[in-house]
């Protein structure tokens, strides 16, 4: 269980997010949206301990959130990681692996075991062999999601994995999460831009903006009610064809790619 | 009586040469490898540049100058490494860092007017001319950088390869960063000594460079990186032997071709 208490968050000035309350439950996949800026990635890096609060407190399976959990696992946006470096995909893992420890880089067979599984369970053994720099988009996202899955974290932090796939790789990537999940029994944020692609894969929404936070089913958050109260104007939500359109006269409801 | 046709090992300060280019290029292969992975070759090449100030300085105070030169490249790094990690990766930035230090040291020069051979040296190395006790620093000073490398060696492949995962499982990147340029410092102030601090990237950036075009894993393409630059350093001071042209060129050329020809092969 994730729980925040009252969690004011500031940056620059701003309160990026405002007294938020919620609790994420063991094993649910939660879907974080909202525009940019709202607060996404740093809500993450809070469960991380990376993020000083100014006020409240945030608990990471009972214990106060700290730098260093290794309960956690965390794949950050693809665009800021990961250098075009010709290291291959098994070496970089195999370093991640135990790479918080001091030491020289050795790896063991159990280690080696490790990071094969962590490849298998993203259907990425053929990244193994290959170079980064020659890893397409699509293949990266799964290389830094294996990386995620190392040392057998009990949350997965997901920052985006959907950027720049194509919707077909963005719907092979959601099954892969949900599937991932089911078979290591984890605790799923995954933060998006885009509702359509998580609907009927997420348990609960994770809706932030303008500091404030709304957690719920799609049906409780996703109206034209409860988000107009979130962005403190006027929003409509519109469905049609199985899909949810949020639809606003501020450009910084519509949902370009992220960055905060 | 049978003349007996020299071996370039009879001589002293031949066995010198090789020595002291051995140590410096195992210590410049290894760290230049991290150096090339993190994307920070123009920051160990402004270190050189820093070091050059800092021999000239020490000259004109009566001070050693490889003392001089680890002083003030050892502190420009660990200062390059708390300033951020991204400031080691501005162009801008560490050039005018490294023109300014140039600079300096040509200033300390016009005060110590008789030092030209030392200038020379200072620029562009003087590996035929290094002493014992030289040697026995270069030694201390590869010990200690490698001795520390390899404590930090996992969480710094860790961090240059995937920064923000790092982070969040506990690594100090900043910690590291500083760590590793003081590292930066020690061995481009050794490297000085064989090749001078203008062709320092020879022995650090080259080698490494051409490691990780021709292997894609880490443990194979540090050795690999380490085996070059001796290869590079010892074949660069044989053919000096031969040619009587300065060992620095033939280092620098081989180090060049090296990365060329391996960047004409096929990946």
């Amino acid at each position: 269980m994730i729980s925040l208490q009252n969690v004011t968050i500031t940056r620059g000035g701003q309160d990026v997010l405002r007294d938020i309350s919620l609790t994420f439950r063991d094993s649910e996949f939660v879907g974080v949206l909202g525009p940019n800026g709202a607060g996404k990635t740093t809500l993450f890096r809070a469960i991380l301990g990376l993020q000083p609060l100014s006020a409240g407190r945030i608990e990471v399976f009972g214990a106060p959130a700290r730098r260093g959990n290794q309960d956690i696992g965390y794949m950050p946006q693809t665009r800021s990681t990961l250098p075009a470096s010709n290291i291959c995909g098994f070496d970089v893992l195999a370093n991640a692996a135990r790479g918080h420890e001091f030491g020289l880089p050795l790896s063991s067979r159990r280690l080696r075991e490790e990071v094969m599984a962590a490849l298998e369970d993203v259907d990425g053994v053929e990244l193994a062999a290959r170079p980064l720099a020659r890893l397409s988009g699509g293949q990266r996202q799964r290389l830094l999601l294996a990386a995620a899955l190392l040392g057998a974290p009990k949350l997965l932090l997901l920052d985006e994995p959907l950027i720049s796939l194509d919707p077909a790789a963005q719907a092979a990537m959601i099954a892969l999460i949900a599937r991932l999940r089911r078979t290591r029994d984890l605790t799923v944020l995954f933060a998006a831009h885009d509702i359509n692609p998580l609907l009927g894969s997420m348990d609960r929404v994770l809706y932030l903006s303008g500091g404030h936070a709304a957690l719920g089913t799609v049906d409780e958050v996703i109206t034209s009610e409860g988000l107009s109260k979130l962005y403190g104007s006027e929003i409509e939500v519109l469905r049609a064809g199985g899909r949810i359109f949020v639809l606003s006269d501020r450009p910084d409801a519509h949902h370009a790619c992220d960055h905060a | 009586m049978p003349t007996m046709r020299a071996t370039m090992l009879d001589y002293d300060f031949m066995r010198h040469a090789f020595l002291a280019a051995g140590i410096v290029a195992v210590l410049a292969g290894f760290v230049g490898y991290f150096l090339v992975l993190r994307g920070q070759a123009f920051a160990g090449h402004a270190l050189s540049h820093v070091g050059f100030a800092g021999a000239t300085g020490a000259v004109l105070l009566g001070v050693s100058p490889l003392a001089g030169m680890l002083g003030v490249t050892v502190l420009g790094g660990v200062l390059m490494g708390a300033l951020g990690e991204k400031l080691a990766e501005r162009d801008i930035a560490i050039g005018v860092i490294l023109t300014m230090s140039l600079g300096l040291g040509l200033l300390f020069l016009h005060f110590f007017t008789s030092y030209a051979t030392a200038a020379t040296a200072l620029l562009f190395g003087d590996v035929l001319g290094v002493d014992l006790p030289t040697i026995y620093a270069l030694l201390g000073l590869a010990a200690l950088s490698l001795g520390i490398l390899g404590v930090i060696a996992r969480p710094l492949l860790f961090a240059s390869l995937n920064p923000e995962l790092a982070e969040a499982k506990g690594v100090s990147l900043r910690g590291l960063g500083l760590v590793f340029l003081g590292i930066v410092g020690l061995t481009t102030a050794a490297s000085a000594q064989i090749v001078g601090v203008l062709l320092v990237f020879a022995l650090m950036v080259g080698p490494a460079a051409t490691a990780q075009r021709l292997s894609t894993r880490l443990a194979p393409g540090l050795g690999l990186a380490a085996g070059i630059a001796l290869a590079e350093a010892w074949a660069g001071i044989a053919l000096s032997y031969y040619t009587d042209w300065p060992a620095s060129f033939w280092i620098s050329a081989l180090s060049g071709g090296m990365y060329l020809l391996s960047l004409a092969r096929r990946r």
